[in-house]
Protein backbone atom coordinates (compact mmCIF):
# COMPACT_ATOMS: atom_id res chain seq x y z
CA UNK A 1 0.00 0.00 0.00
CA UNK A 2 1.08 3.22 -0.44
CA UNK A 3 2.06 5.27 1.98
CA UNK A 4 0.99 9.03 2.16
CA UNK A 5 2.12 11.75 4.25
CA UNK A 6 -0.32 14.71 5.41
CA UNK A 7 1.62 16.50 7.17
CA UNK A 8 1.47 20.20 5.60
CA UNK A 9 3.03 22.27 8.09
CA UNK A 10 5.91 24.92 6.15
CA UNK A 11 4.53 23.36 3.17
CA UNK A 12 4.00 25.98 0.30
CA UNK A 13 3.16 25.37 -3.23
CA UNK A 14 2.79 27.18 -6.36
CA UNK A 15 -0.51 25.33 -7.45
CA UNK A 16 -1.79 26.67 -11.22
CA UNK A 17 -5.56 25.99 -11.69
CA UNK A 18 -6.68 25.76 -15.62
CA UNK A 19 -10.11 26.83 -16.46
CA UNK A 20 -10.61 25.40 -19.83
CA UNK A 21 -14.14 25.31 -20.46
CA UNK A 22 -17.76 27.35 -20.49
CA UNK A 23 -19.28 27.76 -16.97
CA UNK A 24 -22.33 25.58 -17.58
CA UNK A 25 -22.99 22.71 -18.96
CA UNK A 26 -20.50 20.55 -17.11
CA UNK A 27 -19.08 20.80 -13.56
CA UNK A 28 -15.90 21.47 -14.29
CA UNK A 29 -15.89 25.07 -13.48
CA UNK A 30 -17.73 24.73 -10.41
CA UNK A 31 -15.73 22.24 -8.92
CA UNK A 32 -12.11 23.95 -10.04
CA UNK A 33 -13.64 27.51 -8.16
CA UNK A 34 -14.19 25.13 -4.57
CA UNK A 35 -10.73 24.13 -5.23
CA UNK A 36 -9.24 27.26 -5.26
CA UNK A 37 -11.64 28.54 -2.65
CA UNK A 38 -10.24 25.71 -0.37
CA UNK A 39 -6.20 26.28 -1.66
CA UNK A 40 -6.88 29.78 0.22
CA UNK A 41 -7.47 28.00 3.65
CA UNK A 42 -4.06 26.60 3.50
CA UNK A 43 -2.37 29.90 2.42
CA UNK A 44 -0.96 28.63 -0.56
CA UNK A 45 0.61 30.24 -4.32
CA UNK A 46 -1.46 30.17 -6.94
CA UNK A 47 -2.32 30.80 -10.68
CA UNK A 48 -5.77 30.95 -11.40
CA UNK A 49 -6.15 30.88 -15.27
CA UNK A 50 -8.92 30.92 -17.82
CA UNK A 51 -8.06 30.03 -21.30
CA UNK A 52 -10.33 28.82 -24.26
CA UNK A 53 -14.04 28.69 -23.81
CA UNK A 54 -12.58 29.02 -19.56
CA UNK A 55 -12.84 32.54 -20.35
CA UNK A 56 -16.26 33.04 -20.38
CA UNK A 57 -16.26 32.21 -16.34
CA UNK A 58 -15.77 35.44 -15.75
CA UNK A 59 -17.57 36.92 -18.31
CA UNK A 60 -19.57 39.71 -16.77
CA UNK A 61 -23.57 40.16 -17.18
CA UNK A 62 -24.60 36.39 -17.12
CA UNK A 63 -28.09 35.21 -17.02
CA UNK A 64 -28.74 31.43 -15.63
CA UNK A 65 -32.43 31.62 -15.57
CA UNK A 66 -33.62 29.46 -18.47
CA UNK A 67 -30.81 26.77 -17.39
CA UNK A 68 -32.37 26.71 -13.68
CA UNK A 69 -28.98 26.55 -12.52
CA UNK A 70 -27.74 28.96 -9.85
CA UNK A 71 -25.66 31.62 -11.86
CA UNK A 72 -22.18 30.92 -9.46
CA UNK A 73 -20.29 34.82 -11.17
CA UNK A 74 -20.42 36.61 -8.31
CA UNK A 75 -18.37 33.81 -6.27
CA UNK A 76 -15.59 34.59 -7.94
CA UNK A 77 -15.17 37.74 -6.70
CA UNK A 78 -13.68 36.12 -3.51
CA UNK A 79 -11.31 34.86 -5.62
CA UNK A 80 -10.27 38.75 -6.21
CA UNK A 81 -11.19 39.91 -2.37
CA UNK A 82 -8.70 37.14 -1.76
CA UNK A 83 -5.73 38.18 -3.29
CA UNK A 84 -5.96 41.19 -2.56
CA UNK A 85 -6.21 40.25 1.26
CA UNK A 86 -3.53 38.51 1.04
CA UNK A 87 -1.65 40.88 -0.95
CA UNK A 88 -2.62 43.76 2.03
CA UNK A 89 -1.82 41.44 4.96
CA UNK A 90 1.87 41.52 5.48
CA UNK A 91 1.71 38.58 7.70
CA UNK A 92 0.29 36.16 5.11
CA UNK A 93 2.54 34.37 2.29
CA UNK A 94 0.38 33.94 0.00
CA UNK A 95 0.88 35.24 -4.00
CA UNK A 96 -2.05 34.88 -6.23
CA UNK A 97 -2.14 36.02 -9.99
CA UNK A 98 -5.63 35.82 -11.97
CA UNK A 99 -4.73 35.60 -15.65
CA UNK A 100 -6.54 35.05 -18.69
CA UNK A 101 -4.92 33.95 -22.51
CA UNK A 102 -4.85 36.72 -24.64
CA UNK A 103 -5.24 34.35 -27.42
CA UNK A 104 -8.34 32.83 -25.95
CA UNK A 105 -9.63 36.54 -25.14
CA UNK A 106 -9.30 38.36 -28.67
CA UNK A 107 -10.38 34.96 -30.38
CA UNK A 108 -13.73 35.15 -28.69
CA UNK A 109 -14.15 39.12 -28.98
CA UNK A 110 -13.60 39.95 -25.48
CA UNK A 111 -11.76 42.55 -23.81
CA UNK A 112 -10.30 43.11 -20.06
CA UNK A 113 -13.31 45.42 -18.94
CA UNK A 114 -15.99 42.05 -20.17
CA UNK A 115 -14.83 40.46 -17.44
CA UNK A 116 -16.27 40.28 -13.30
CA UNK A 117 -12.65 40.30 -11.58
CA UNK A 118 -9.51 42.53 -13.03
CA UNK A 119 -7.55 40.16 -14.55
CA UNK A 120 -3.70 39.61 -15.76
CA UNK A 121 -3.55 39.36 -19.74
CA UNK A 122 -0.87 36.64 -20.76
CA UNK A 123 0.01 35.49 -24.31
CA UNK A 124 0.23 31.98 -24.72
CA UNK A 125 4.08 32.04 -24.60
CA UNK A 126 3.80 33.91 -21.48
CA UNK A 127 1.38 31.45 -20.00
CA UNK A 128 3.40 28.35 -20.88
CA UNK A 129 6.40 29.81 -18.60
CA UNK A 130 3.30 30.36 -15.57
CA UNK A 131 2.71 26.55 -16.22
CA UNK A 132 6.32 25.24 -16.40
CA UNK A 133 6.95 26.94 -12.95
CA UNK A 134 4.07 25.52 -11.13
CA UNK A 135 4.66 22.59 -8.57
CA UNK A 136 1.04 21.46 -10.23
CA UNK A 137 -1.34 21.95 -12.31
CA UNK A 138 -4.71 21.65 -11.76
CA UNK A 139 -6.93 21.24 -15.23
CA UNK A 140 -11.08 21.67 -15.20
CA UNK B 1 -43.43 21.77 4.34
CA UNK B 2 -42.94 22.99 8.18
CA UNK B 3 -42.27 27.15 8.63
CA UNK B 4 -41.58 29.70 10.91
CA UNK B 5 -44.50 31.96 12.03
CA UNK B 6 -42.99 35.83 11.89
CA UNK B 7 -45.82 38.33 12.45
CA UNK B 8 -48.68 36.39 10.28
CA UNK B 9 -46.51 34.90 7.80
CA UNK B 10 -45.35 31.54 6.86
CA UNK B 11 -41.46 31.12 6.28
CA UNK B 12 -40.76 27.87 5.18
CA UNK B 13 -37.86 25.72 6.56
CA UNK B 14 -36.25 22.11 5.66
CA UNK B 15 -36.22 19.22 8.14
CA UNK B 16 -33.21 21.47 10.21
CA UNK B 17 -34.90 24.95 10.64
CA UNK B 18 -32.83 26.22 7.74
CA UNK B 19 -35.56 28.03 5.70
CA UNK B 20 -35.86 27.62 2.32
CA UNK B 21 -35.81 30.99 0.55
CA UNK B 22 -33.12 33.67 1.52
CA UNK B 23 -34.73 36.32 0.08
CA UNK B 24 -37.54 36.26 2.80
CA UNK B 25 -35.32 36.67 5.99
CA UNK B 26 -35.41 39.34 8.39
CA UNK B 27 -34.41 40.13 12.15
CA UNK B 28 -37.73 39.06 13.38
CA UNK B 29 -37.43 35.57 12.06
CA UNK B 30 -33.62 35.70 12.90
CA UNK B 31 -34.69 36.08 16.68
CA UNK B 32 -37.32 33.39 16.58
CA UNK B 33 -34.50 31.03 14.70
CA UNK B 34 -32.25 32.15 17.36
CA UNK B 35 -34.35 31.50 20.41
CA UNK B 36 -35.38 28.12 19.21
CA UNK B 37 -31.63 27.18 19.41
CA UNK B 38 -31.50 28.66 22.69
CA UNK B 39 -29.24 31.25 22.16
CA UNK B 40 -29.18 35.03 23.72
CA UNK B 41 -28.80 37.21 21.09
CA UNK B 42 -25.89 40.06 21.51
CA UNK B 43 -24.42 42.69 19.69
CA UNK B 44 -21.29 40.37 18.65
CA UNK B 45 -23.87 37.64 17.79
CA UNK B 46 -25.71 40.42 15.25
CA UNK B 47 -22.72 41.68 13.97
CA UNK B 48 -22.21 37.67 12.77
CA UNK B 49 -25.45 37.20 11.06
CA UNK B 50 -24.55 40.62 9.37
CA UNK B 51 -21.98 39.84 7.97
CA UNK B 52 -23.05 36.74 6.78
CA UNK B 53 -25.86 38.04 4.68
CA UNK B 54 -23.75 40.78 3.30
CA UNK B 55 -21.02 38.27 2.34
CA UNK B 56 -23.51 35.89 0.92
CA UNK B 57 -25.19 38.77 -0.78
CA UNK B 58 -22.30 39.53 -2.72
CA UNK B 59 -20.52 36.34 -3.21
CA UNK B 60 -23.81 33.82 -3.46
CA UNK B 61 -22.63 31.59 -0.96
CA UNK B 62 -21.25 31.51 2.80
CA UNK B 63 -17.73 32.54 3.95
CA UNK B 64 -14.78 30.58 4.93
CA UNK B 65 -14.42 30.38 8.83
CA UNK B 66 -11.00 31.86 8.47
CA UNK B 67 -12.34 34.81 6.53
CA UNK B 68 -15.62 35.22 9.08
CA UNK B 69 -12.88 34.96 11.98
CA UNK B 70 -10.90 37.61 9.88
CA UNK B 71 -14.02 39.99 9.64
CA UNK B 72 -14.75 39.45 13.28
CA UNK B 73 -11.23 40.43 14.14
CA UNK B 74 -11.26 43.75 12.39
CA UNK B 75 -14.68 44.67 13.66
CA UNK B 76 -14.43 43.95 17.42
CA UNK B 77 -10.28 43.57 18.34
CA UNK B 78 -7.96 40.80 18.16
CA UNK B 79 -8.94 39.19 21.53
CA UNK B 80 -12.05 38.68 19.48
CA UNK B 81 -10.68 37.27 16.44
CA UNK B 82 -10.38 32.92 17.18
CA UNK B 83 -12.60 30.48 16.25
CA UNK B 84 -13.06 29.47 19.41
CA UNK B 85 -14.89 33.19 20.20
CA UNK B 86 -17.18 32.24 17.58
CA UNK B 87 -17.67 28.84 19.01
CA UNK B 88 -18.58 30.55 22.20
CA UNK B 89 -21.57 32.95 20.32
CA UNK B 90 -22.56 29.84 18.29
CA UNK B 91 -21.84 26.68 19.97
CA UNK B 92 -23.13 24.78 17.53
CA UNK B 93 -20.50 25.99 15.32
CA UNK B 94 -20.23 29.27 13.27
CA UNK B 95 -21.14 27.89 10.25
CA UNK B 96 -24.11 25.77 10.52
CA UNK B 97 -25.47 27.45 13.56
CA UNK B 98 -25.04 31.18 12.31
CA UNK B 99 -25.90 30.41 9.10
CA UNK B 100 -29.07 29.25 10.27
CA UNK B 101 -29.79 32.11 12.15
CA UNK B 102 -29.04 34.55 9.20
CA UNK B 103 -31.23 32.44 6.99
CA UNK B 104 -28.55 31.38 4.58
CA UNK B 105 -28.69 27.61 3.32
CA UNK B 106 -26.74 25.26 5.51
CA UNK B 107 -23.13 24.99 4.77
CA UNK B 108 -22.06 21.83 2.68
CA UNK B 109 -18.18 22.45 2.84
CA UNK B 110 -16.39 22.13 5.90
CA UNK B 111 -13.41 25.31 5.47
Amino acid sequence: MAEYNFETEGVKKTITFLNRKAPYGTIYALEVLESVLISAAFEQHANIVFVDDGVFQIKKGQDTADLEMKNFLPTYGIIEMEKEDADEDEDMDMNWRIIVEKESMEARGLTPDDFKVTVEVLSSAELADVLATSDAVIGG
Amino acid sequence: MAAYSVNGAEIEHDEEGYITDVQQWNRDLAQIIADAEGLEMTDEHWAVVDFLREYYNEYQIAPAVRVLVKAVKKKFGPEKGSNKYLYELFPYGPAKQACKVAGLPKPTGCV
